[in-house]
């Protein structure tokens, strides 16, 4: 009974993305009964949910380093889909010029679409935690100016990945009944959850977050660990731009992965992070990040007008966070416990009343 | 003293989720009176001030304040009928002016009339006796002007009762008669006082009253003229008296094997201290003493390398070494219980396990985490060795008193299993029994052959723990005490002479 109720606990923070899940989920299905029905294309599975899996993966790549990076600098990284776009430039940049291309070139072009990755991610980690420049600013400058880095790296307007492996990387790979984003995220995911394990990146990160200058002087440098939360976003950025460059065919600098550091943050909150960092979770965020990519489509499935698609959004979120803030909670509590004493009260009665005149008498003894 | 009656709390009841913090309370505040509430952490004082100013609200009882039953929703409510309070943190905004922070949240119409409330707060200011200026910046005052401030603020013109939660836990001995005489002005406006305090003596020079609460519940009102320190101390603490002066008389000086473990030449901070030299043997218990701010606290920070070091050269063990940063302190065996538990120890929201092994599990380094039930191993041992009161070891450390945090900072450098253990004011803010707990501890450790450094602003407690005193003044050693010379006016006539 009690490792259950520990169990619960634990999984507390993840009550609010799985109600809005499954109010999703609700009204999807009185949309139309058949909203989970999965059907075979071509040897792959096709239905909503792969679409949304497909359709999220970039996104919960991305929120699992905004998590990292909320949790340690207390602030948001919001040049990540420019991060993106700029190392899937150097993706495309160095696949193109490969000329044969194979696995290997698919492989090496990752690899050093990643390095650029960390070195922008340390650029930005340098930014916030040598020169303690609040991380939004100091990742403006990459917001701002990062797409034209990007469109510089193409040379032309966008260029065309026209190869046969990426475009297996885009989709599906013939064989594999499931899309092959899906299977990199799943990868990904596996990949932090095994980081997690075998480091102590949470306890390091977390106690960065909650108190610097107490862990300071229990030998942690809170610098490093700031900086290194940036390298992870980069390398998250870097992944994403890979999975959607691929996905797209053709790199866009100026649309691919647009305005995804609102979603990726947004995934965050959702998932039961505090933005003022401290504790995270993960697997919060990653629900999150589903979360929204269902709502995304749900909105779509209820044909709202496209135009309108970003208020219905906007309402629906405000909606979340207000039943979500602590000011709510706190009151849910409050009406739960007076439901609780008033049943407890009336069990026990008769036995505090005995208590209170044996503690009473005490009293008196000692003055 | 059988002047009027102006609060009365009966019968107060207040339970939290599996705890009882209040039982059938009874307290009565007079007029013109200093009273002080006194008990150990977790005995219900800070609850009872909150369940009175409308912080928490109480679940049975009732306040009568003037004869008249009220009911508090907020603190600003309770303000707004005379009952002011000033709690332990200073809770003012260091870069705004005086008067700005005395009347900050509290005009009833949104515009500022400046000129009206600099000369508003120049009165009170002066009738008070308070030694600022309304246009001065707050940070440009001191910490006991600005603990008046505080005050000010909380009192209005017609302020009948004023609560001071720990006011003088962070001011020296000077700034705390400063307060005092400010207190004994509003005593005899008629101004009620309820102050709390970890410090007995300052309990005995000002306070009429004393009323005691252990566990939640009311052991009883005195007068504090007639209630010996000794029978108060055993009061808080639940012990016969017997015990207690036991414990008193425990004045066994630990003093080194005459192995040196630590020394340091002309070792000298960025924080500003005067090169300084510095030796502890095997087994020994040695203290800084001197003033708020005369260098004790800067000394041990640069000794673990907290502040950048910018001189000196330190041999442990006799061999030399190089400390660049508080990682090599402690790899070289050295561990540092910061000041301010708050600020610098404890990590608030993670778990008591997790605060328990931080320090172990960074020398251990970011690729070897300690199992889940390796660290709960090493957390259950120490809640038991310190008896540290937690729900489990899962409990976030913020949600424990006071004194078990100070214990969880504690077990944390323990575990690592230091060879120099610097203390530096472990015992501040925590209740008298966890302070006597803290001292047998050192003593024990010091024993079983550790080496440590104990700081405290009540020197009677590091006369009774330490074997040797390194007097500072103005950020400079200007002596040592030893032996025979181990008294209480040494110490203090070494820090007024300035040594020699």
């Amino acid at each position: 009974m009690l490792r259950l109720k520990a169990y619960v606990n634990r999984l507390s923070h993840l009550f609010l993305p799985l109600s809005v899940l499954a109010l999703l989920i609700i009204i999807n299905l009185i949309k139309g009964a058949d909203y989970f029905s999965i059907t075979m294309v071509n040897g792959a599975f096709y239905g909503n949910i792969p679409n949304i899996l497909f359709g999220a993966s970039e996104l919960v790549i991305l929120s699992i380093g905004m998590t990292l990076v909320t949790a340690a600098s207390r602030g948001q990284d919001i040049s990540i889909g420019e991060i993106g776009a700029i190392t899937s430039a150097t993706f495309v940049l160095y696949v193109l010029n490969a000329g044969n291309v194979t696995v290997w070139t698919i492989l090496v072009g990752f690899l050093i679409s990643c390095v650029v990755g960390i070195i922008i991610g340390a650029f930005n980690g340098t930014l916030v935690s040598v020169f303690k420049v609040q991380p939004m600013v100091a990742t403006l400058i990459l917001f701002l100016g990062g797409r034209s880095i990007a469109f510089m790296i193409d040379g032309k307007v966008s260029p065309i990945l026209a190869n046969e492996i990426s475009n297996k990387i885009g989709t599906v790979i013939p064989g594999i009944p499931i899309q092959t984003p899906i299977i990199l995220t799943a990868v990904f995911i596996a990949i932090v959850a095994v980081v997690l394990k075998t480091t102590n990146l949470r306890l390091y990160v977390e106690s960065v977050g909650i108190n610097p200058s107490a862990v300071r002087l229990n030998g942690i440098d809170p610098k490093k660990i700031i900086f290194l939360t940036f390298l992870i976003m980069g390398v998250c950025s870097a992944v994403a731009g890979f999975i959607a460059v691929n996905k797209a065919g053709r790199h866009d600098s100026v649309n691919i992965l647009k305005f995804i550091m609102m979603d990726a943050i947004l995934a965050v909150a959702l998932g039961g992070n505090s933005l003022a960092g401290g504790k995270f979770s993960i697997s919060g965020s990653i629900i999150g990040a589903y979360t929204i990519e269902m709502l995304n489509r749900t909105l779509l499935r209820l044909e709202v007008n496209p135009e309108a698609i970003k208020s219905f959004k906007a309402v629906f979120i405000i909606i979340l966070m207000v039943i979500a803030s602590p000011v709510v909670r706190v009151l849910v509590g409050k009406v739960l416990d007076r439901i609780k004493t008033f049943y407890s009260d009336r069990q026990t009665d008769g036995l505090n009343n005995a208590a209170v005149s044996i503690t009473g008498a005490t009293g008196k003894k000692e003055e | 003293m059988l002047s009027e009656i102006i609060l009365k709390m009966k019968g107060i009841n207040k339970s939290f989720p599996g705890v009882r913090a209040l039982h059938n309370v009874d307290f009565v505040l007079r007029k013109g009176e200093i009273h002080a509430l006194m008990g150990e952490n977790g005995a219900g004082k800070s609850t009872l001030i909150k369940v009175l100013t409308g912080v928490y609200e109480k679940d049975a009882g009732q306040n009568i304040l003037d004869g008249e039953s009220v009911h508090f929703k907020s603190p600003q409510e309770a303000l707004n009928n005379g009952i002011g309070t000033v709690f332990q943190e200073i809770a003012l905004c260091p870069n705004l002016t005086v008067a700005e922070n005395m009347f900050i949240g509290r005009n009833n119409n949104n515009f500022v009339h400046w000129k009206k409330m600099n000369t508003r707060a120049e009165e009170m200011l002066d009738s008070l006796g308070i030694p600022a200026s309304p246009t001065q910046e707050l940070s440009s005052c001191s910490i006991a002007v600005q603990q008046m401030v505080a005050i000010a603020r909380a009192i209005d013109m017609d302020c009948k009762i004023l609560i001071l939660d720990e006011p003088t836990s962070s001011l020296d001995e000077d700034e705390v008669q400063k307060l005092f005489a400010l207190m004994r002005e509003l005593k005899a406006r008629g101004v009620g006082i309820i102050f709390i305090t970890h410090f007995l003596d300052q309990v005995y020079e000002i306070s009429d009253t004393i009323t005691v609460l252990r566990n939640g519940e009311l052991i009883g009102e005195y007068q504090t003229s007639k209630l010996p320190q000794i029978e108060l101390i055993s009061h808080m603490m639940g012990k016969a008296l017997s015990d207690v002066s036991e414990m008193k008389k425990q004045d066994q000086h630990k003093s080194g094997s005459g192995t040196p473990v630590f020394e340091a030449t002309a070792l000298s901070s960025a924080a500003g201290v005067r090169p300084f030299n510095f030796t502890i043997e095997k087994g020994e218990v040695n203290g800084f003493a001197g003033l708020l701010g005369s260098g004790r606290s800067e000394s041990v920070r640069a000794i673990f390398a907290a502040d950048k070091v910018t001189g000196g050269e330190i041999k442990i063990n006799g061999k030399k070494v190089k400390l660049k940063t508080p990682l090599d302190a402690m790899k070289n065996g050295i561990g540092y219980l910061p000041e301010d538990r708050k600020h610098d120890g404890i990590i608030g929201e993670l778990s008591v396990r997790d605060n328990i092994i931080l320090a172990l599990q960074v020398m251990k380094g970011f690729f070897r985490p300690f199992s889940r039930k390796q660290a709960e191993e090493f957390a259950n041992e120490y809640i038991q060795k310190l008896d540290i009161r937690t729900p489990s070891t899962n409990t976030p450390i913020q949600s424990l008193s006071g004194g078990n945090q100070q214990k969880v900072v504690l077990a944390r450098w323990l575990l690592t299993h230091p060879m120099y253990l610097i203390l530096d004011e472990p015992t501040r803010g925590i209740d008298v029994g966890t302070k006597v707990e803290i001292q047998k501890l050192v003593l024990k450790l010091a024993e079983d052959g550790m080496s440590l450094t104990f700081i405290s602003s009540e020197i009677d407690e590091m006369l009774r723990v330490c074997s040797r005193l390194i007097v500072m003044k103005d950020r400079e050693i200007v002596g040592e005490l030893s032996g025979t010379n181990l008294t209480e006016q040494d110490a203090m006539l070494m820090i007024a002479q300035g040594g020699k």
